[in-house]
């Protein structure tokens, strides 16, 4: 069982990811880190695929990284970090090390999603014992906001512009979380650092459970998201509020929401604080509003409904 | 100098050597005709032969990654492929030199698609010979087997610590049997020796970063000290020649020379080839015509004062090549031994025959078509032509 989350001991803990890294400022990415971090009561050995996290955290004899980190490219973080900890295994049963040491690979959506996807579902297929972290911000941001399979629907992107014929993204986002518990995974979950102790919660428990754990974590991105830089944390907040972004969890096949929004928010709360969905509220977009809330309606019922038929399949505790 | 005389496949040999060096951690992705290697080996840990941890990768591309990931962590690792696998690593192999880890790979070189075909030529080895690795490359199982024992020694050198590739021909040696020599398990476990790690990732109490951004300001001193590192790789593989010798009694060098010294006709040639041509030579010999044969084995770094050295008293020389460089230039092999003689006032005349893609048959009859043109371009001083495709229809 994990250690229940004390801020007073989490107070008192170094911060593993320094100050100085060069993420823009109000980035959600390094707040997770820094949270993912904090929540492990092991040392961590983590792996980063090429992204705005990799380019920003570790320049030239600069590194923010205070564990042992390496980046390879931008498709294999998955892979990568399965080969350290295959080599963690190997000279662990040869008797050459005895530290528990846990592996974690972080990626961004479109090094996950998108061109990691591979690399991941590998991974996970071959049960190495690690957690795969998603920042998922919705884009390709480091070079220059361009679409990926994580980009919501009608998102005004640089390479999907919402121009005088197409407006934006048309295609919805693909569902990675269930695709990874679809691999039949002992854990995958979705956080937010809005809900930090929901984030470190679960971060402790996947690293309690032996085998491959995916979880994928929504960073707001205020260049990208054309958004105030300082509302971060309130984006990811309204996009768990929205159930945009629902907090949930799937251990061992039982789904198990974990944050019920007391009030489910209209989906435009989310969407209005954000240039990306701006040409949404143009009169003649209105559809995309309706496909949109549509789209979040039909998921959250269904998370729902997934809670309840999982919770009936649990078996009975000996 | 326990030896044991066996009959095996290149496959087979290659397969026991890695047995023997007993690396920590492989990953690995079927691949014809290199699956053979990986089939065997997997063998050996399942029946606990080895310490080795296997990594049964979904691609070649993370294959490369996974030995990324497990050189970095601190340990002894060694994957096997061909030609697609090769090119599907292509990017990562880069990184994996650029990282200065001492990976080791059996290259079972088969022919590039399209069109798509499994035999054996040079294509994926040398669409792969600039990207910072070490080749050597094998005329036979022998020199697989040795090749292989030896690359763990040269890459995990710590004055090198790069990764380093063994090549020999697909089919033609990876699927024949030939008669050859094993070393005992305990000389090799000796000569390999133990892995030394170099700022391991598992160290957790010295936290080191991998694969850092490094922009104009420091990247091309990156990339001299790489090709600094390179410059280095003879002596080391030298030195690891002469300590084989010890416990093989055989010799190798940065190539091999056949009837070479007072030549004045000679063909330069890799791999397999290089067996047939030295028949062929014999045949001439006692015709009165002075051939000679260079095989390569250090291919990279390439030895170009060396073989420059060797090749420069011929009247007339030529390159075989089992791979083409499109774009109407010449052959990969020939472009080396060009730039190796031009430095010399006097020096031969060189052409370049481009034989045996995608497995076609090396015959001694084509050897014998070039020993006499190079006889009549010795003779006259005239060239029939640069560049052809020979054994090839017209």
């Amino acid at each position: 069982m994990a250690t229940p989350l004390s801020l007073k001991e989490l107070s008192r803990k170094e911060v593993l990811l320094t100050a100085g890294h060069r993420m823009c400022s109000g980035c959600g990415a390094p707040t997770v880190v820094k949270m993912v971090l904090l929540a492990s009561e092991y040392p961590i050995i983590a792996a980063n695929a090429t992204g705005c996290l990799e380019v920003s955290t570790c320049i030239s004899e600069y590194t923010a990284w205070k564990i042992p980190w390496i980046h390879n490219a931008f498709e294999n973080a998955a892979a990568t970090i399965s080969g350290v900890e295959t080599m963690y295994r190997s000279l662990k049963k040869q008797g050459k090390l005895s530290k528990e040491i846990k592996f974690i690979a972080f990626g961004g959506d479109g090094g996950t999603y998108d061109i990691g996807f591979q690399s991941l579902s590998g991974a996970m297929e071959r049960g190495h014992d690690m957690i795969y972290i998603c920042y998922d911000n919705g884009a390709y941001m480091n070079t220059g906001i361009q679409r990926s399979s994580a980009t919501p629907f009608g998102a005004d992107t640089t390479t999907c512009p919402a121009g005088s014929v197409i407006p934006g993204k048309l295609q919805q986002r693909k569902d990675l979380t269930k695709i990874m518990a679809a691999h039949g995974i002992p854990y995958a979950a979705q956080a937010s650092p809005s809900s930090w102790s929901d984030l470190m919660k679960k971060v402790r428990k996947a690293l309690e459970i032996k085998g491959p754990k995916f979880m994928n974590i929504i960073a707001p991105c205020n260049r990208g998201w054309r958004s105030r830089t300082d509302d971060s944390i309130l984006l990811s907040r309204l996009a768990v509020e929205t159930c945009y972004w629902p907090l949930y969890e799937i251990e061992n096949g039982v789904t198990r929401v974990t944050v019920k929004p007391k009030e489910k928010k209209p989906l435009v709360d989310f969407l209005k604080p954000q240039g990306r969905f701006k040409h949404m509220f143009a009169p003649e977009n209105e559809w995309m509003l309706k496909a949109a809330q549509a789209e979040v309606n039909k998921n959250w019922e269904r998370l729902l409904k997934e809670e309840a038929f999982t919770a009936s399949l649990e078996t009975p505790k000996e | 100098m326990g030896q044991e005389i066996v009959a095996v496949t290149g496959n087979e040999a290659v397969a026991n050597a890695l047995r023997q060096v007993n690396p920590d951690v492989s990953a690995a992705y079927p691949i014809t005709p290199a699956t053979d290697i990986m089939q065997r080996f997997t063998s050996f840990v399942s029946n606990g032969l080895v310490k080795t941890e296997m990594i049964l990768v979904e691609s070649e591309h993370s294959a490369m990654s996974a030995c990324i990931g497990a050189s970095a962590a601190g340990g002894r690792v060694m994957t096997a492929t061909s030609s697609q696998g090769l090119a599907l690593m292509w990017e990562i192999l880069f990184i994996a030199s650029g990282s200065r880890l001492p990976i080791v790979m059996a290259l079972v070189n088969r022919a590039l698609s399209a069109p798509l075909n499994i035999h054996g030529d040079h294509s994926d080895g040398m669409g792969a010979r600039d990207c910072g690795w070490i080749q050597l490359w094998s005329e036979n199982a022998q020199e697989a087997y040795d090749n292989t024992i030896q690359a763990f020694r040269i890459a995990e050198h710590l004055d090198i610590r790069l990764p380093a590739m063994t090549c020999m021909d697909g089919f033609i040696i990876s699927h024949s049997i030939e008669r050859m020599e094993y070393l005992d398990d305990e000389a090799v476990k000796n000569f390999a020796g133990e892995f030394k790690t170099t700022n391991p990732l598992l160290d957790i109490e010295h936290p080191v970063s991998y694969g850092p951004l490094i922009l104009p300001d420091y990247y091309m001193e990156f990339r001299r000290a790489h090709a600094d590192v390179m410059s280095k790789v003879t002596k080391v593989v030298l030195d690891t020649a002469k300590d084989f010798e010890k416990i093989s009694g055989r010799k190798y060098g940065l190539f091999e020379t056949y009837r070479l010294e007072d030549a004045e006709i000679a063909f330069v040639i890799l791999n397999s080839a290089a067996g047939t041509s030295k028949d062929v030579i014999d045949e001439f010999r006692n015709k009165g015509i002075k051939a000679g044969l260079l095989k390569p084995r250090l291919y990279r770094p390439f030895p170009y004062e060396e073989v420059g050295e060797a090749l420069k008293h011929l009247k007339a020389v030529c390159v075989l090549d089992r791979a083409d460089a499109f774009g109407a230039s010449y052959g990969p092999l020939f472009t080396d031994i060009a730039a190796s003689l031009y430095p010399y006032k006097e020096r031969p005349i060189l052409i370049n025959k481009i034989y045996g893609l995608g497995g076609r048959d090396y015959l001694p009859e084509h050897a014998e078509l070039v020993l006499n043109e190079l006889a009549e371009t010795a003779k006259t001083g005239k060239v029939k032509t640069f560049k052809e495709y020979i054994g090839v229809r017209e």
